[in-house]
């Protein structure tokens, strides 16, 4: 960031699943207070408020900060498909660090229909001839990778498995279960070659944090380092735009390399220097071209990564420690902020059996419909 | 009093009707200015942001760039499953994401020559049969 230093001053999460019996501003509300008790900030200790949801409706955020009794402050919702919460992130460190605000709330909560995602985005003509399904596009990506990347059904099962084996320590994931190459590569095929173990849930769940322009009572001060949001430029076929057409070899960067890269030189960083990782895996397919795009691996390199373990809690350069999207389910406008609240548990020591030892830089990155990228990094 | 089923396309505008002389083709959109293709048809160029820009029939044969099959019915879908559901590259630089008639994942292979298909995806509540656009393998073409 340019202007002030940025300190995460407290973070709360709700957990990801299935609540039947709260609704949304609640699911928001338990994340706020969490986030607000942390960092010490009660009513007039915060000049913002920024609020990352999806599927909520009008005026989201003000519901939740109204039913505290925290409302006065200007609130603003933020869409960004799966990068609202790295959206409103975005917003919040660069009202703190230009000196706007002393102190801002972030916030993203969600509670998901259940099945396939139905989006608004599509006119109604493109669900009814088929042109749709979010998991036959993931698949296409996934196919891609696979003729292009050398990367096998073996390759995105394991993706699954490390991800399901980080989540079993995770207790604000969804699924805390263990799950065998064999349980993911012999369970339902959805759109070839992804099972229906490949792919995330919908769900719901809500992540709040504190910035501020000083440290909060917990240490050691996590600071945000860069929060970047780009779009898509045409021309893939395969965005996340999901356009009906692209461009045969004349393809531009995907808003998560413009994104990666604008991040690593606000934060004169590298991929070469992280040390913990969380990364959009709304399919395993996805995690594996999130690590090409964000240039953990050279491009084409995603298979040999997966097959050497690097992203595993052992490798390298542990990727996704908290379970992903894949362990926790996603709540859109809820998981970029629940990768930001990971991994200042990561930079803090405080990670208990998810722990990477001794990670001092975090990236988290989500990307989705619109297309929106987000790119966050963080330090201790 | 009954009328006969009529054929509608289920949006305007995005490829040639039955009957047309030309056959099956899509209708994209070509930038007088920078000369690329886009699909659908708009007025203004995604590439270059220029708004003078023809529509062009294309498309009739392609190949097989990617492709997956749909298992199960996504929300508002009309038509059978499975179905096949692809990315197909056409001469004119244009890479188009379609859905394909085949959907036996022994017979899609990258590089498949295929073919447009105009034709019947679903009966309406109207009583009308709604028109969509499909690639088809082309054994024809060879390859």
């Amino acid at each position: 960031m340019s202007g002030r230093s940025v300190h995460v001053a407290g973070v709360g999460m709700h957990p990801f699943g299935r609540f039947d019996e709260r609704d949304v501003t609640q699911l928001g509300q338990a994340a706020v207070r969490a986030a607000l008790d942390e960092a010490g900030v009660g009513r007039g200790g915060f000049q913002a408020a920024f609020c990352g949801t999806v599927y909520t409706g009008v005026a989201a955020g003000h519901k939740v900060l109204g039913g505290l009794g925290l409302s006065g402050v200007p609130i603003v919702n933020v869409e960004a498909g799966c990068a609202s919460g790295g959206a409103a992130l975005g917003l919040g460190a660069a009202a703190v660090a230009s000196g706007q605000h002393d102190t801002v709330l972030v916030f993203g909560m969600e509670k998901m229909p259940r099945g396939i995602i139905r989006s608004s985005f599509f006119p109604p003509w493109c669900e009814e001839a088929g042109y749709s399904p979010a998991p036959a596009y993931f698949a296409l990506r996934a196919r891609r990778l696979m003729q292009e990347s050398g990367v096998t059904r073996e390759h995105l099962a394991r993706v699954s498995v490390k991800n399901h084996a980080h989540g079993v320590h995770n207790p604000y994931a969804m699924y805390r279960k263990p799950f065998t190459m064999e349980m993911v590569l012999g369970a339902q095929m959805v759109c070839d070659p992804l099972t229906l173990f490949m792919l995330c849930s919908p769900n719901e769940g809500a992540a709040a944090v504190v910035l501020s322009a000083r440290p909060g009572p917990v240490g050691p001060p996590v600071l945000v380092r860069a929060a970047v949001l780009r779009s898509h430029v045409p021309g893939s076929a395969l965005g996340e735009h999901t356009p009906m057409s692209g461009l045969i070899g004349d393809e531009p960067p995907s808003p998560t390399e413009t994104a990666a890269r604008a991040a690593y030189e606000l934060a004169g960083v590298g991929p070469d220097d992280l040390d913990v990782v969380e990364l959009q895996d709304t399919d395993s397919g996805r995690e594996i071209l999130s690590i090409e795009e964000l240039g953990l691996c050279e491009r084409g390199g995603g298979g040999r990564f997966v097959a050497d373990g690097v992203g595993e809690m052992t490798g390298k350069l542990p990727v996704n420690p908290s379970g992903g999207l894949l362990s926790k389910g996603e709540p859109l406008g809820a998981s970029a902020l629940g990768q930001i609240v990971e991994l200042v548990w990561q930079l803090r020591g405080t990670a208990d059996r998810r722990q990477v030892d001794g990670a001092r830089v975090a990236l988290g990155h989500t990307v989705g419909r619109g297309a929106n990228a987000s790119v966050v990094v963080l330090t201790r | 009093m009954t009328r006969a089923m009529a054929q509608v396309p289920i949006h305007p505008g995005l490829f040639t009707l039955p009957g047309d002389p030309r056959g099956p083709h899509l209708l994209a959109g070509r930038c007088v200015a920078c000369g690329k293709h886009h699909f659908p048809a708009g007025d203004t160029c995604p590439y270059c942001s220029a708004a003078d820009c023809r529509v062009e029939a294309i498309g009739t044969r392609g190949t097989l760039y990617l492709h997956t099959v749909v298992n199960a019915r996504p929300p508002g879908y009309r038509g059978p499953l499975p179905y096949g559901f692809g990315v197909v590259d056409l001469k004119e630089g244009l890479r188009v994401v379609s859905r394909l008639t085949e959907s036996d994942l022994a017979t899609l292979r990258p590089g498949l020559p295929l073919a447009l298909e105009v034709a019947p995806l679903y009966v309406d509540d109207a009583g009308d049969e709604v028109l969509s656009f499909a690639y088809r393998p082309d054994p024809g073409a060879g390859g």
